[in-house]
């Protein structure tokens, strides 16, 4: 053995969990280097497809005349359902009601009818254009409020929460307030748009590169669609230049589309719509209409809560069902409900179907929770903060503690949290200053508020709580990772590296990072809900347990030693006191024993149940908690205005990565700013949405960020539960931290009012909403 | 007469012969060259995902910007140096300060707007010494990043800025000269022409080739920085023929102030016009700040906002309302010129005669009294396009009474177009709220604007009037509007 090199044996390895490290493809990023699907060589002979679009919002096609497409010099082949040699279906929710190409109903402007296959994408595009289709119109509505008026079927069914007897409480509240609010839907705008690349196989073999946060569902989706078994498709991605949400189901067309062409045509096919396509034909964040009444008294307690919450899902069901579900989960947020009923109403427009987006409903539900919070404040004359503490969910055993669908609420650290943020941001003094400049303010007036959140982990559908990873160690003692967790840019597969060599107790380096792929671990879960790291950060340990538990018999039986004193040491293993041989050195000496170096881990997440149709159970298995206070500056005359500070404390339990942690926090709280803010979905009277690119759909730039930007994570916090080095999920729960912009700017209205008419701001709080809400108080304070 | 289009791609000489007339640069560099550092973002210059360097010889220097490859036609790079991302790492594979800051400070999630982001700082780092915040987020306006929330690539920009190593170190600026020698040889004193399936891209050789060109092509499209022409071709997919290049006539790029004001070549882009204008008239610099992204501003030009007619262009309501002057050009009518508000008939239509070319506009300054302010409302502060944009140009007379007032709004009609109204209701007035409430009135008169996705008639008609009082308290001398840095913070 190599005495010299133990002399100078590390005492850490590099990368092991809870270490600040950068992701692990950041020096790729930078220099270009980072291969997206668009970026690989293409395969010889590729074709390029494209959609052809429908633009009617709802009618039934009478004649297709695709002569003119055929025609175009470079087309190949046009595709339509008839095409379709297995189900001409892709619908996630197994309710069987969306057309990968729509065959006589179209349901939505930009409902793809047709695909072009062309030598070029440029053709394809082109001729994709040429299509002479007939329409018989039909009754369309695209909003919630025509979904209402033309008595819209729903495309799932709602859910119903309930506890105590909210109408009796309400009747005998002291106080009882109803009100409205609107919120609007998001588009995810990845820089990446959608793609996939098809290769043909043998036999009925395809193979697909898809950007997708799911492909397992990829999988299943094309062999559903070519008729083929699942053990026929191979789906890989390496990385996504962004998901959020809007990569888990929606990728499944195109990828259908790539396969369904490649195999027809026996050559490689590359989907990749243009941005316009991309957001007039994939579905959104859903927008919706809460409707509250809620009793409460003098001091702000809140009796009891009744509330609906109305969605716009679009034309099928997609995954609004639990997308709604969500909101009601999280239309407590952190407050307890002693009396509660709630209602969601996934209805059905003549839209593109909305679909999963970072939150998952639980924006929603919370902004409209917040809503209520604020119209106490303002009827009682007190700041929001008041309201909000005199109604947190109490410790465990209060009887404070249990949520509108039974779950006993057992790590609750929101107290903590909101009152250490309320220190160091100085909240009580600042609004105070505020309250005095907007007194001798004509024109700018400003706003404050902080928000809390509590938000539950785990995927409502209990059988997703599962994940698989395969690591393998070669003779040479690098180590190969993979797992069904999909790289959106979020670092998990920095994390699940940290997480292998941790275990392992080797440098980092030495972890190879693999593309996830169906045919190294199948039946994968979406990378969704926050809960890949939880998910597949725990299988690879488990494969890792396996590999070492295999390496330490080996160890104990050669040196004749016990078990326990064989130690995995940075870089080397510990026989005991009888020797320490460095990591590769012992993988190649298990290797001649013939030990197995390879294995498939497996978890699945403990405790959890839900009984969907009783409203009752324990959906998630702990919660995340933070707080945001956010500083804001608005025009009175024009609704502009300016986001000054914000400062954030955010439980991640103990972070695996801090540096990858507070980068979701930050990215998560200017997306969720923009959500409320500038961000706005418009679609005109012929059903056509018109902000369908960056030109008219207005993601926060750098200079939108708060122009001061204090983020700290709660450093103290550990999760109670056993996740993978007791950290707690981070993707969704911080976006819902912008919910103190909204309310901020709320505030900074109602100044014009001395605070005492409740501004029911909508959201998107767009300068527009600003200036209508200002002018509306004015005329209501007289 | 040649046809070939020469430039520098990296350290790479390219000339090309078969090329159609809005062949993208991006395109080129991905599908031909396989240089796939360079992403598609959204092919409409508004995500900057594509942002790449484009070096040009101008007045004896060599000065590198960030465009929008997606948006740039390969017609308009003769004689220029294209630099992608892939030239910024060192033969080693050692990251350039830039993209190891970006890696330090965890600058990239996905990383696939990363490329355009260091390019864009690469701009910035190559144009000035000491970058503050309001320089960086200036610099970064043209490029999207969904998932940072951009705190970490402000951070590794200033960090840059602090650390700043020697030029040595620096792939462009090592290469400056010998850069600048190899361009000199490429330029070109011909008209190019090169056509392709019946297309044709036509590169005139002066200003005067030009207006023959266009005697002989009067159905050509004139392109200049094509940030609005690109999209034509990227998302309408519009076949357009001849195309005629001419951000490179350095006749058009001439800026020449004199008692008449500032006359701005029609080849002029924001950027270059940027400090002659602000320096001269104030009130335009805010404005030319929210004008486009950085990458934007660096290739679309004054000219071509006149030029195209749009309703919610930005310059013309500031133009507009000080007096500016337009200029036409052709080989037939020579030389004319017409106040600018003239060149705008209605929607689609301006008073530009087949054949004819926008060669500059001429700024009168304002008097030394005169108060002058323009406002975009916009959705998003920067790099968004008008929900409605005014400007106002009041001087006060004896009594201090109003003696003369240009009001003119994009946004509110099918053109730009003066508040007539509402300047008539304020001559001879005393300048007084009382004034300023009555004279609010008569924007009812003036405009009739529409709804869209922009904002609602309502608001626009609102706005517009809540800007005359916003206005006046300015000029009482008491500042209104908000800004994210006050004066001179860094």
């Amino acid at each position: 053995m190599d005495n010299k090199a133990l002399d100078i044996a590390p005492l850490e390895i590099r990368g092991p969990m809870h270490s600040t490290l950068r992701h692990d493809s950041a020096h790729k990023h930078v220099s270009g280097t980072a291969e997206y699907i668009d970026d690989m060589p293409e395969p010889a002979g590729l074709l390029h497809g494209a959609l052809g679009l429908s633009d009617r919002a709802h009618a039934e096609i009478l004649s297709m005349d695709l002569s003119a497409v055929t025609a175009y010099p470079g087309v190949v082949a046009v595709l339509t359902g008839a095409d379709v040699p297995g189900e001409n279906d892709v619908s996630p929710s197994g309710k069987h009601d969306e057309p990968l190409l729509a065959d006589r109903l179209v349901q939505f402007h930009g409902q793809p009818v047709f695909a072009v296959i062309a030598e070029t994408r440029d053709a394809a595009r082109r001729a994709a254009r040429l299509a002479k289709i007939t329409y018989r119109d039909l009754p369309f509505w695209t909003d919630i409020d025509g979904a209402l008026a033309n008595g819209a079927p729903v495309v799932t069914d709602g859910m119903t929460l309930s506890r105590g007897d909210a109408r009796a409480a309400l009747e005998d509240a002291p106080r009882r307030l109803k009100g409205e609010m609107r919120i609007g839907g998001q588009e995810h705008f990845y820089l990446e748009g959608h793609i996939a690349l098809a290769i043909p196989g043998e036999d009925e073999d395809v193979t697909v590169w898809s950007s997708t946060q799911h492909p397992s569902e990829v999988q299943h989706m094309v062999g559903h669609v070519l008729g083929i078994a699942s053990n026929a498709v191979t789906v890989n991605t390496r990385r996504m230049g962004g998901g959020f949400g809007g990569k888990e189901t929606q990728g499944n067309q195109f990828a259908a589309l790539a396969a369904l062409a490649a195999k027809k045509l026996k050559r490689a096919v590359k989907f990749r719509p243009d941005r316009d396509e991309d957001m007039t034909a994939t579905g959104k964040r859903h927008d919706f209409l809460v409707s509250y009444d809620v009793g409460f008294d003098d001091e702000g307690r809140i009796h009891a809560v009744d509330a609906t919450y109305a969605a716009r899902c679009g034309y099928s069901a997609d995954l609004s069902g639990p997308v709604t579900d969500r909101a009601l989960f999280h239309a407590d947020n952190s407050y307890f409900y002693p009396n509660v009923h709630l209602t969601s109403k996934p209805l059905k427009t003549h839209t593109v179907s909305n679909t999963a987006f970072r939150g998952f409903g639980g924006p929603q539900g919370m902004v409209g929770c917040e809503r209520i919070i604020e119209e106490i404040a303002y009827a009682l004359g007190k700041d929001p903060l008041e309201i909000r503490k005199a109604n947190f969910y109490g410790p465990k055993g209060s009887g404070r503690d249990v949520t509108p669908y039974h779950q006993q609420v057992e790590d609750n650290i929101i107290d903590r949290v909101v009152s250490e943020l309320e220190a160091s941001s100085d909240y009580q003094e600042r609004r105070r200053a505020i309250i005095d400049f907007n007194r001798n303010s004509r024109v700018i007036r400003k706003g404050i508020a902080l928000t809390p959140v509590k938000f539950g982990i785990s995927f409502t559908m209990t059988a997703f709580n599962q994940a698989g990873a395969l690591v393998h160690v070669y003779s040479d003692g690098s180590i190969h990772l993979n797992h069904g967790g999909t790289e959106m840019g979020q670092g998990l597969y920095t994390k699940v590296a940290q997480v292998l060599a941790d275990a392992f107790q080797v440098d980092i380096d030495k972890v190879k990072i693999t593309a996830t792929t169906t045919a190294k671990v199948p039946n994968t879960s979406a990378t969704a809900a926050s809960s890949g790291t939880d998910l597949n950060g725990a299988a690879a340990y488990d494969a890792a347990r396996q590999i070492k538990t295999r390496l330490i018999a080996f160890a104990a039986e050669r040196w004749n030693v016990a078990p326990e004193s064989i130690r995995f040491a940075p870089n080397r293993v510990e026989i005991g006191n009888k020797e320490t041989i460095p990591f590769p050195d012992f993988i190649r000496l298990a290797y001649f024993a013939r030990v197995q170096l390879s294995a498939a881990g497996f978890y699945k997440t403990p405790k959890i149940h839900w009984d969907r149709a009783a409203g009752r159970g324990t959906p998630f298995y702990y919660f995340a908690y933070g707080a945001s206070v956010t500083e804001v500056s608005i025009d009175t005359l024009t609704g502009e205005y300016l986001i000054d500070r914000a400062d954030i404390l955010h439980d991640v339990g103990k972070s695996l990565n801090p540096a990858l942690d507070i980068g979701q926090v930050e990215g998560a709280y200017v997306q969720g700013m923009g959500w409320l803010t500038t961000e706005e979905l418009w679609w005109d009277n012929k059903g056509r949405l018109r902000t369908h690119a960056p030109s008219t759909y207005k993601i926060p730039l750098a200079s939108d960020r708060p122009k001061i930007f204090n983020v700290s994570l709660a450093e103290w916090s550990e999760n109670t539960e056993a996740t993978i080095g007791k950290s707690k999920a981070v993707g969704e729960p911080p976006f819902m931290l912008a919910i103190s912009v909204l309310e901020a700017l709320s505030m900074a209205v109602a100044s014009v009012a001395d605070y005492r008419i409740c501004p029911r701001l909508d959201a998107p709080a767009t300068p527009e909403r600003i200036l209508m809400a200002v002018e509306r108080l004015k005329a209501a304070r007289t | 007469m040649a046809s070939i289009i020469r430039f520098l791609l990296n350290g790479e000489e390219v000339a090309l012969s078969d090329i159609a007339p809005t062949d993208t640069l991006l395109d080129y560099l991905r599908l031909r060259k396989r240089l796939t550092g360079t992403k598609e973002g959204c092919a409409e210059g508004d995500c900057g995902a594509c942002t790449v360097l484009v070096g040009r010889l101008v007045d004896g220097a060599l000065a590198y910007e960030g465009v929008n490859a997606c948006i740039r036609f390969l017609g308009s790079l003769s004689g220029t140096h294209v630099v992608t991302v892939e030239h910024l790492a060192g033969s080693d594979g050692a990251l350039h300060p830039i993209q190891q800051a970006m890696v330090d400070y965890h600058g990239s999630q996905c990383g696939f707007c990363t490329p355009g982001f260091v390019m864009s700082l690469y701009g910035l780092w190559l144009s000035h010494e000491n970058p503050g915040r309001p320089e960086i987020e200036r610099a970064l306006q043209g490029n999207l990043c969904r998932c940072t929330g951009y705190e970490p690539i402000v951070k590794a920009a200033l960090a840059v800025t602090r650390d700043r190593p020697s030029v040595l170190f620096d792939p462009l600026e090592k290469t400056r000269t010998e850069i600048m020698a190899r361009l000199w040889t490429m330029q070109v004193n011909e008209r190019v022409t090169i056509s392709k399936d019946g297309l044709s891209l036509i590169v005139p050789s002066s200003a005067q080739d030009l207006a023959e060109v266009l005697a002989d092509n009067p159905q050509a499209t004139v392109v200049a920085g094509s940030t609005d022409v690109g999209l034509w071709v990227t998302k309408q997919m519009r076949q357009i023929n001849p195309v005629v290049f001419i951000n490179h006539l350095a006749e058009l790029q001439a800026v020449d102030l004199s008692s008449d004001g500032i006359r701005i070549g029609a080849g002029v882009t924001y950027s270059q016009a940027m400090e002659v204008l602000a320096r001269n008239i104030p009130g335009l610099q805010p404005l030319l700040w929210r004008l486009g992204g950085e990458q934007v501003r660096n290739m679309g030009t004054i000219g071509g906002n006149i030029a195209n007619g749009s309703p919610i262009g930005d310059m013309p309501p500031p133009l507009i309302a000080l007096g500016a002057t337009v200029h036409l050009r052709s080989a037939a009518g020579g030389q004319r010129s017409m106040p600018l508000e003239n060149y705008f008939i209605a929607y689609g239509k301006q008073a530009r005669e087949p054949g004819e070319f926008v060669e500059a506009v001429t700024v009168p300054r304002p008097a030394r009294d005169a108060h002058f302010a323009v406002y975009k409302i916009s959705k998003r502060r920067d790099e968004d396009i008008s929900a409605l944009c005014g400007a106002f140009h009041v001087v006060l007379g004896e009594g201090g009474r109003v003696s003369h007032a240009v009001i003119a709004f994009g946004g509110m009609a099918a053109t730009p177009k003066r508040a007539r109204a509402v300047e008539k209701a304020l001559l001879g007035k005393p300048w007084t709220v009382e004034t300023i409430e009555a004279a609010k009135a008569a924007f009812d008169q003036d405009y009739q604007p529409l709804t869209d996705w922009r904002a609602t008639a309502d608001y626009r008609q609102l706005t517009a009037r809540n800007l005359l009082t916003r206005f006046y308290l300015e000029t009482t001398g008491e500042p209104q509007e908000l800004k994210r840095f006050a004066a001179g913070e860094a």
